[in-house]
């Protein structure tokens, strides 16, 4: 190669020239945010877009895709999907609910019930798609059903209904009788107030996202293991051979996603007071898309999780905006597809300027 | 030359012979469904010595060093490491035993940063239990100046592997090992996308890695690259060993030779006189023409 010699140290050389904005994937989420919230400001902004309740709002709905928005964005960038998400919200809801209104459990223990059932899901997940080296695509989609149709099933069975709520059953919750009141005193115990308490006028699923993004965040660029993470969605068996354990990875990745959609589906059930078989359809897809608009490739190896922040903003500020500036929310689903393609296309095209040493 | 027996022979030197080899393949057999790629092949290497693994395209000498740097386990066979039997379920295995490997096809992250790659698996850490986290100043001063010392300026620590040349990827997997090697250092085919300066340089690496009592395992095509830095030669064919040599037995001509078979080597030899002969009796003369 013809490298032109420096003068100042004939045994140096030159490499490729940096480009500043490769460390940065989350440049076009974080522009498409703002972009968006300055647009609502001024069309719906009298509207009470800005209104202390329209930012509620607004956030709060961030907040919720956010947070599995967040567990989607680092298994994307260990190179997998998980579309059982959706469905496993709605299984963590009933999963903690019923046993807590028609078996009496005690909250903590349905809680211990909620996150190791999440973890055997990410593990059978991940273990699967390790053992067949099958794309996660197929595994997952596969998880979709099973869990949504486990979910509707045995509550059922269980209820003769596709919904459990506090309301419905007089009964104790924690040793105390319940009633028309139920939901308040679910959400006065202990764990009740982790999952519905309000800070600064902002809804505890909103300090959930920022405390759950800090936390990716760190993992991702501070640890050994986000080191990983980006090696195993990069190139898995360069991440083997450097001594990577990628299968474990990966399987702590899938436990993430359900871990997500579990914190999200207790957010609802302490918030609602119910939990519903239906919940989070189509949510799979939306994680995924809060991961993609953040920047992250679809392909794995490359992306943030602060990006992931600006892509559920995105998502959520429109949502929300549409409905107060009482425009009509069918263009709702047009603006997200035409978004979502901008950001593929976008994100291909850096992942170029990245692979291509010109 | 001697090429009768084809068993091990072992440089003379006395104190070596007191200790075991750092490394020992002992009767390798490695299949693929029906392919036989190694078929029990046999091979020590002591501490402070090159071995030169020398073959074609397909005997197996990427196969072989795989086994030892834990990337597949062996159909049958045993690794010995100092006397010790052992057997590595993955490459982290091997890198606890102080085995870094450079492979043929590389193993680099192209979209995460020089410094990132460099560290890849061996990440340095400040703290300690869960608020263990990555020492980045750290890693980036030693990554760059390691590929410094490669002659490669790196002058951001941040960029991308995918952005540099193939030569400067691979000065990342060459300087990667060369840090990190404790024990055995296993070369292979380093040289192929290097100029002749980074070329010149991994033979010095393999020199001072020598020097610094590792043992070193080196596999290429170029017999130049080969000859002056190697104490022994291992030849594969077909899968199987072909023998040991040490350096002071043979010529570089006769390693050239059994590179890629001393038949194959003088029929080639005939048929490109042959080839000549032809040129010569064509009207007109010499091949210029066209
Ligand atoms: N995963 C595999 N599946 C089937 N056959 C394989 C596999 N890996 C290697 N082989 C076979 O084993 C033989 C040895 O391959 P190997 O890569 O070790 O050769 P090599 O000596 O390194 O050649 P080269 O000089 O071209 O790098 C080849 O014939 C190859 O086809
Ligand atoms: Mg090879």
């Amino acid at each position: 190669m013809a490298a032109p010699r420096k003068p100042r140290d004939e045994r140096l050389r030159q490499v490729g020239r940096l480009r500043r904005f490769l460390s940065r994937p989350e440049t076009g989420a974080v522009a498409g945010a703002i972009i968006i919230f300055v647009f609502f400001s001024i069309v719906a902004g009298d509207k009470g877009f800005l209104a202390s309740r329209g930012i509620r709002s607004w956030l709060e709905v961030s907040a919720q895709l956010g947070i599995i928005g967040l567990g989607a964005t680092l298994l994307m960038i260990g190179g997998q999907f998980d579309l059982s998400v959706g469905s496993m919200i709605a299984a963590a809801g009933m999963l903690f609910l019923l046993p807590v209104v028609v078996f009496g459990w005690p909250i903590p223990l349905a809680l211990v019930v909620v996150f190791l059932f999440a973890a055997g899901v990410g593990f059978v997940n991940g273990t699967i798609v390790n053992r067949t080296g099958l794309p996660s695509f197929i595994v997952t989609l596969a998880f979709l059903f099973i869990l949504r149709g486990l979910t509707l099933g045995i509550t059922r069975a269980v209820t003769g209904s596709t919904q459990v709520s506090v309301r419905a059953f007089i009964g104790t919750v924690d040793g105390v009788v319940t009633g028309a009141d139920a939901r308040a005193v679910l959400q006065e115990t202990v764990f009740g107030r982790m999952f519905s308490f309000e800070w600064l006028g902002l809804p505890a699923s909103v300090w959930w996202w920022l405390g759950l993004t800090l936390l990716a965040a760190y993992l991702l660029l501070r640890t050994p293991f986000g080191n990983w993470i980006f090696a195993v969605g990069g190139n898995p068996e360069a991440a083997r051979n450097a001594g990577v354990p990628v299968e474990l990875v990966r399987v702590l990745l899938f436990m993430g996603t359900a871990f997500c959609a579990s914190i999200l589906a207790l957010l609802q059930v302490f918030d609602l007071g119910s939990a519903d078989v239906t919940r989070g359809t189509l949510k799979e897809f939306e994680a995924i898309i809060v991961a993609v608009i953040g920047g992250t490739l679809l392909t794995g190896g490359y992306g943030t999780a602060v990006g992931a922040v600006f892509g559920a903003l995105i998502f959520g500020m429109t949502s929300q905006g549409i409905f107060i500036a009482r425009w009509n929310t069918d263009w709702f689903r047009v603006f997200l597809g035409a978004l979502l393609l901008v950001a593929v296309i976008f994100n291909n095209y850096i992942r170029k300027r990245a692979t291509e040493a010109s | 030359m001697a090429t009768s027996g084809a068993a091990s022979r072992r440089p003379g030197a006395a104190s070596a012979q007191a200790e075991p080899p750092v490394v020992e393949l002992r009767d390798i057999v490695k299949t693929y469904g029906r392919v036989v790629a190694l078929n029990g092949v046999s091979m020590a290497v002591r501490a402070g010595e090159v071995m030169c693994l020398l073959g074609d395209n397909g005997a197996g000498k990427s196969t072989l060093i795989k086994v030892l740097s834990g990337v597949i386990t062996a159909t049958s066979g045993e690794v010995l490491l100092r006397g010790q039997p052992v057997r590595f379920d993955s490459p982290r295995e091997a890198q606890r035993h102080g085995i870094a490997t450079v492979h043929q096809h590389l193993a680099i992250q192209p979209l995460m940063s020089v410094t990132r790659n460099f560290f890849l698996g061996r990440e340095p850490t400040v703290g300690w239990g869960p608020f263990r986290r990555l020492d980045m100043a750290k890693a980036r001063r030693v990554a760059v100046a390691e590929m410094g010392r490669m002659g490669i300026d790196v002058r951001d620590a941040d960029q991308a592997v995918g952005t540099m040349s193939g030569g400067e990827r691979q000065c990342v997997a060459i300087s990667r090992a060369v840090y990190f090697g404790a024990e055995v250092l296993i070369l292979d085919e380093p040289t192929a996308a290097l100029g002749v300066r980074q070329a010149g340089v991994v033979l010095r690496y393999v020199a001072q890695a020598r020097a610094r009592g590792l043992a070193v395992i080196l596999i290429t095509h170029n017999v130049h690259h080969a000859y002056p830095v190697a104490d022994a030669f291992t030849i594969l064919r077909r899968g199987t060993s072909y023998g040991t040599f040490v350096k002071s037995e043979v010529t570089r001509e006769e390693v050239l030779r059994m590179m890629s078979g001393t038949e194959e080597l003088d029929a080639l030899e005939a048929e490109l006189e042959e080839f000549a002969l032809a040129d010569q009796e064509r009207p007109g003369g010499g091949g210029e023409g066209r």
